[in-house]
């Protein structure tokens, strides 16, 4: 058992040890509150999703060696525009606008980065800077109800075979994010041009496309995010999404996927955002305040991160 | 000035595979290479020699197709060519092998070997990683690069390893030209040796090789013909045969010995 654990590498398989540790800990400590209840785990598993899903771009951008910083701002701009669109339009009409918001602020993204040659951690900041204004300004801070109810159905509350939709969308999302990124050439070339961008480029690899793409993807996977929080909350506010991106990289990076570019996991990544959903759950049944919550998530990442992150030639 | 006399190996009759035609390149103002003109036949090793500064690795960036000359022409079995990327050169069968290993060190060595141009199977395009497997190992046993397995991560190879794959995989996708740009700088003793063996390996396979190296004594046991470059002039080819240490330190350094 040992000797298997040996010949890998300690950031493949910690988050699924301390996946186990944690959830077995709240399962005792927690035995009469609910915690290992199926409903309970059902509940934590649909309120993780808009986490996954921003998770899973984040392993892409991880990867190829940028960051998007943004992806919070434009949870919050493509769930109000869904929003305000639902008003008078249906619900193709909402999600195309939604989806369409998230790919324009990647399209900005990328190009800033890609063909404007400018570091990612800037322009994503800059970006989530301007696009929570947008945010803000949209609906003047008003909160935006949703009566649609096919679109609550199917981006938020509704079932398919007795499975949440929050929980497909979730299975969809992990299913395609991994075959993209492990079995495809796409996926090939964004490991590569994270890990060396100029070995990359004289292979004849389109360093650049690469990494544009991968922030549109970002920025649509988040406009996907806002959708479901939209559906499941039947409306959209300025501050959805606005806790999520620590939450996100968290989970990203707990699960095993390399700061630096040119590793990372999506299995890894979706278990990332259970445990942060379980720390979530646990922690509020436990009884603390969202303050020690922050405290306590922010020591468990730090834990996490130290174990995972640290490499013997530093 | 001499006049420049180009020795061949074979009579004018045969085309080269790379022909170099009055390449010129400035940087704006700076010149980096004044006018160069060179012939790499089939089957041999020319070695471009000359100190820092001297403009080899801007020639190697012309014929690697990172940046086109500012004047002159490239040719390629007698066929102009231009190239704006290295894709282009790739397509034109040029490979590069780098004295900083360009290699992705957390990828496995059987997609180092194939990046860029990975195999897929199936109507949905998925690598084919068993087959990138399998035609690693035969190509790494064919050249005796000895690697623990194709899906080692290259990062816990040997710098001799590394190169033994960057080599392996230049060799393998190489159909003109072997560009090897200081390809032991970075490797210690044995591994040199290790490497020079492979190039000695790749000679017999009738694959023109162009090696920049600072190694004089490398470059008198693999090459046979020595073009010397000092300040972005082209100062001279001799055989390798047919000249010494003393000739070309002098030529390289612009003092008569």
């Amino acid at each position: 058992m040992i000797a298997v654990f040996k010949t890998i590498p300690p950031s493949r398989y910690v988050i699924y040890v301390g996946f186990l540790l944690i959830f077995v800990t709240f399962a005792v400590l927690l035995r009469n509150d609910g915690f290992a209840t199926p409903s309970n785990l059902f509940n934590i598993a649909q309120q993780t999703a808009p986490v996954t899903v921003m998770a899973i771009g984040m392993v892409y951008v991880l990867t190829a060696g940028e960051i998007d910083l943004s992806i919070g701002s434009i949870v919050a701009v493509s769930a109000l525009l869904a929003a305000v669109v639902l008003r008078e339009w249906s619900w193709p009409v909402a999600v195309v606008a939604g989806l369409g918001a998230g790919a324009a602020i990647g399209v900005l993204n990328g190009a800033l980065v890609a063909y404007g040659r400018l570091p990612s951690f800037l322009v994503t900041l800059a970006t989530m800077g301007v696009f929570a204004g947008v945010a803000r300004r949209m609906t003047d801070l008003q909160s935006v109800p949703i009566q649609n109810d096919f679109f609550n159905a199917f981006f938020g509350s509704g079932s398919l075979l007795g499975l949440p939709s929050l929980i497909l969308w979730t299975l969809v999302a992990v299913a395609v994010g991994y075959f993209v990124y492990r079995e495809t050439r796409y996926g090939a070339h964004v490991h590569a041009v994270g890990d060396n961008a100029r070995a990359a480029r004289a292979t004849g690899i389109k360093v650049l496309r690469v990494r544009f793409s991968v922030l549109v993807l970002s920025g649509m996977l988040a406009a996907l995010a806002g959708l479901l929080y939209a559906g499941r909350l039947h409306g959209a506010r300025y501050t959805l999404g606005e806790a999520d991106l620590l939450t996100v990289i968290a989970a990203v990076i707990v699960g095993g996927t390399r700061l630096n570019g040119g590793s990372g996991t999506i299995i890894g990544a979706l278990i990332g955002s259970l445990l942060m959903g379980i720390l979530n759950n646990g922690l509020i049944l436990m009884g603390y305040q969202p303050s020690d919550q922050m405290i306590a998530r922010g020591l468990i990442i730090l834990i996490a991160v130290a174990t995972t992150l640290r490499e013997p030639n530093r | 000035m001499p006049a420049l006399s180009i020795p061949t190996v074979a009579s004018g009759d045969v085309t080269p595979v790379l022909s170099l035609q009055g390449i010129h390149k400035a940087f704006g103002a700076i010149v980096a290479v004044e006018r160069f003109d060179l012939d790499i036949f089939a089957g041999e090793v020319v070695a471009l020699v000359g100190d820092n500064g001297a403009g080899k690795s801007t020639l190697v960036k012309i014929i690697a197709g990172f940046h086109p000359p500012s004047a002159g022409r490239v040719l390629i079995d007698g066929a102009e060519v231009t190239m704006s990327d290295p894709s282009d050169s790739q397509a034109l069968g040029i490979q590069v092998v780098y004295q900083d290993l360009a290699l992705a060190d957390n990828q496995p060595v059987y997609m180092n070997m194939f990046l860029g141009k990975e195999l897929v199977k199936g109507p949905l395009r998925r690598l084919d990683r068993k087959r990138m497997v399998a035609e690693t190992e035969t190509l790494v046993k064919q050249l005796d690069v000895r690697i623990p397995s194709a899906k080692a991560t290259i990062r816990d190879l040997s710098g001799g390893q590394r190169q033994g794959v960057a080599i392996a995989r230049a060799t393998h996708w190489a159909t003109k030209l072997v560009l090897m740009d200081e390809p032991t700088a970075a490797l210690g003793v044995a591994e040199t040796a290790k490497v020079e063996k492979i190039i000695e390996t790749l000679k017999a396979r009738n694959l023109p090789i162009l090696l920049i190296s600072h190694s004089l004594d490398q470059v008198f046991r693999l090459s046979d013909r020595i073009c010397v470059l000092r300040r972005g002039k082209q100062i001279g080819i001799r055989e390798t045969a047919k000249t010494d240490n003393n000739e070309i330190v002098s030529m390289i350094t612009g003092l008569s010995t």
